[in-house]
């Protein structure tokens, strides 16, 4: 649940780095994966965590640093040797063979017996749930079912470790939330360590035990979702997660001071000042009080004006242009609240929340 | 523009081909009245082209019994398969390497010249070539220069198929444990498998009429069939040609008949 290294990983990265020619795709990168584990590599597109990946299954050439897989040094085996099974993005199914034969081809290749073969495809077809479609081509298969074959074909080696490289991103939005789920219970029921990558935070923060934020090449920080979301280590962390407010400003002992001088409080150190949408207090400002001068502290932390207010079912967002102290990106102060809307577009509103719950980062 | 019909927007496709029927007759006609000609002229009793006298088909018997004609078939046969087999393994190997292993467009160029070169150029030089190194010529020396050229057009042709192919299919090969070889062999050859088979039909055919790379580098005794007929129709198109190219008018359409029907059944299969 922390950053402190694990007491036995199955994986263990260090200083891995690679490039592309003049462009460095991993710098040092860092990390360990317990055994059983749902590991999740986030980050934005050029990351580098699909060459991370890519780098564990055999099709990159790390230039630096050591790769271990239970204790035995991954990076001197060549592809097809490796202990470690991949899903492709694309699903990579072979499209001239049937189900079965898709799944059975991991095991054909290892030189099984065709009724142990047959028995172990039979066994993995039930586990993914495509009975009665062993004999369809993938060109007759839904989306759905292709990626239960692409799944099927890499756990039926019963590899130590399955990398995912987006599983999820070739699929509607239903079936996507659907199969988030199946595929969770599905790692608890193989017992294989899960290392998945994904550019999609929702996906990366609902399925993993731990996730690794990337950017640039390097990994910013590693840990379980909701320290990842109550602890970012950086505005850059902060912003990837969920939804935020930042500010930029100095850091004080019980706050951080902004442009204009007041002063918003939260703690940690930094330049930057992280509040969740959902830690923030919003009350329509008292008549008597709205003759006051803008942007100061007095009664709420900040004061505004409601641009919009958005039902959408459990929830309400509203966003607020504050007078003052304004986000780092320009944007509307976004709150959320659970329930109906109380202010409505146009209200005279105040901001408040208290230092527990904003974070100052760097 | 009032006699426009509402329901005709700007830009849609007409029906029908209104007065455009009479260029499209007239290109017809231009692309497919000397191929007529050579199957009418084949059925016609008299000798000669200026005297159409009846229907016959006394000169395919007659074809059938020129031992001559016979030989450079078999010649030409031999040499078209030979080309053939030569260039489709060589093309294919040459196409998986220039796809997977390099990104040099110059590379490709050069392995595409002899498709584009004119054959002359070709022809002269692989004449020069066999001559300076003492190979004596024959079918051999033709069979290794229509492989020359083959092998680019097979070459690219496997080529863009590979180009479109899913390079992730052969790294998942991989990563279930097959290597090289067996990758090779049961994903990305059943993969490219229809257009390995168009660059053979393409290659074979090729070889088949090619007249003169085989001219100048075959020896005097063993002439393909294009050279046995140039031979003939020197002195006038006799009938016997006329059946002959008949026969392989039809011969071609049926091989090309064939090549797509494979190719539509495997495209259904894998669509």
């Amino acid at each position: 649940m922390t950053d402190a290294p694990l007491q036995t990983p199955l994986l263990k990265i260090r200083g891995l780095s690679a490039s592309y020619g003049a462009v460095r795709a991993l710098r040092g990168v860092d990390l360990d994966v317990a055994d059983n584990e749902f590991f999740a590599l986030l980050g934005p597109s050029g990351c580098g965590k699909s060459t991370l990946l890519r780098s564990l299954a055999g099709f990159e050439d790390p230039s630096d640093g050591t790769v271990t897989l239970g204790g035995a040094d991954l990076l001197a085996l060549p592809a097809h040797k490796r202990p470690v099974n991949m899903m492709f993005q694309s699903y990579a199914l072979f499209p001239h063979l049937s189900v079965e034969k898709n799944i059975g081809y991991g095991p054909s290749r290892a030189g099984l017996a065709k009724s142990e073969v047959a028995a172990r495809v039979a066994e993995v077809i039930r586990t993914v749930g495509l009975e009665g479609l062993g004999g369809r081509r993938p060109s007759q298969l839904s989306g759905g079912q292709r990626q239960r074959v692409a799944l099927a074909r890499a756990i039926v080696n019963q590899p130590r470790l399955l990398l995912l490289d987006e599983p999820l991103s070739a699929l509607d939005r239903n079936v996507r939330a659907q199969m988030q789920l199946e595929l969770k219970r599905l790692q608890h029921e193989v017992g294989i360590a899960f290392v998945v990558v994904t550019h999609d935070q929702e996906e990366a923060l609902s399925m993993a035990d731990r996730v690794a934020v990337m950017n640039d090449g390097e990994v910013l920080q590693v840990a379980s979702p909701e320290e990842l979301y109550r602890n970012p280590v950086n505005r850059f962390v902060a912003e990837f997660i969920g939804r935020s407010n930042v500010f930029e400003g100095t850091a004080r002992p019980d706050g951080l001071e902004v442009a204009g001088g007041a002063l918003l409080p939260g703690r940690g150190h930094g330049s930057y000042l992280v509040v969740r949408p959902e830690d923030i207090d919003i009350r329509e400002r008292a008549a008597e009080s709205s003759g006051g001068p803008a942007g100061g502290s007095a009664g709420g932390v900040l004061r505004g004006q409601v641009l919009e207010t958005q039902f959408s079912g459990g929830s309400t967002a509203i966003a607020v242009a504050t007078q003052g102290p304004t986000t780092v990106a320009g944007q509307p102060v976004l709150v959320t609240q659970p329930g109906f809307p109380t202010v409505h577009r146009g209200a005279e509103v105040e901001l408040t929340w208290s230092a527990d719950a904003a974070r100052i980062v760097a | 523009m009032s006699r426009q019909r509402p329901s005709q927007r700007p830009g849609q496709r007409r029906q029908g081909l209104g007065v455009l029927w009479i260029p499209l007759v007239g290109c017809l006609f231009f692309l497919y009245v000397p191929i007529a000609t050579v199957v009418v002229l084949s059925f016609n009793s008299g000798r000669s082209a200026l005297n159409l006298k009846g229907f016959s088909l006394k000169w395919y018997p007659e074809l059938f019994s020129d031992s001559n004609l016979g030989e450079a078939l078999v010649n030409t046969l031999l040499v078209a398969f030979g080309a053939m087999v030569f260039s489709t393994v060589l093309g294919t190997m040459l196409a998986v390497g220039l796809v997977r292993y390099t990104r040099s467009t110059t590379l490709d160029a050069v392995v595409m010249a002899p498709a584009i070169l004119p054959d002359l150029v070709l022809a002269i030089g692989l004449l020069s070539f066999f001559t300076w190194v003492g190979f004596s010529l024959g079918l051999t020396t033709v069979m290794l220069a229509h492989a020359a050229f083959g092998t680019a057009f097979v070459v690219a042709v496997v080529r863009a198929r590979l180009v479109q192919l899913d390079r992730s299919l052969e790294e998942a090969s991989q990563d279930l444990g097959a290597g090289w070889f067996a990758t090779f062999v049961r994903v990305t050859l059943p993969s490219i498998a229809p257009a390995v088979l168009a660059g053979a039909l393409l290659s074979f055919t090729l070889s088949l009429d090619e007249f003169v790379i085989a001219f100048f580098t075959n020896g005097p005794n063993t002439p393909t069939l294009p050279i046995e007929i140039y031979s003939r129709v020197r002195f006038g198109v006799t009938p016997e040609i006329n059946a002959l190219a008949s026969i392989l008018l039809a011969v071609s359409v049926a091989a090309v008949l064939v090549g797509a029907l494979i190719l539509r059944r495997t495209e259904k299969d894998d669509d």
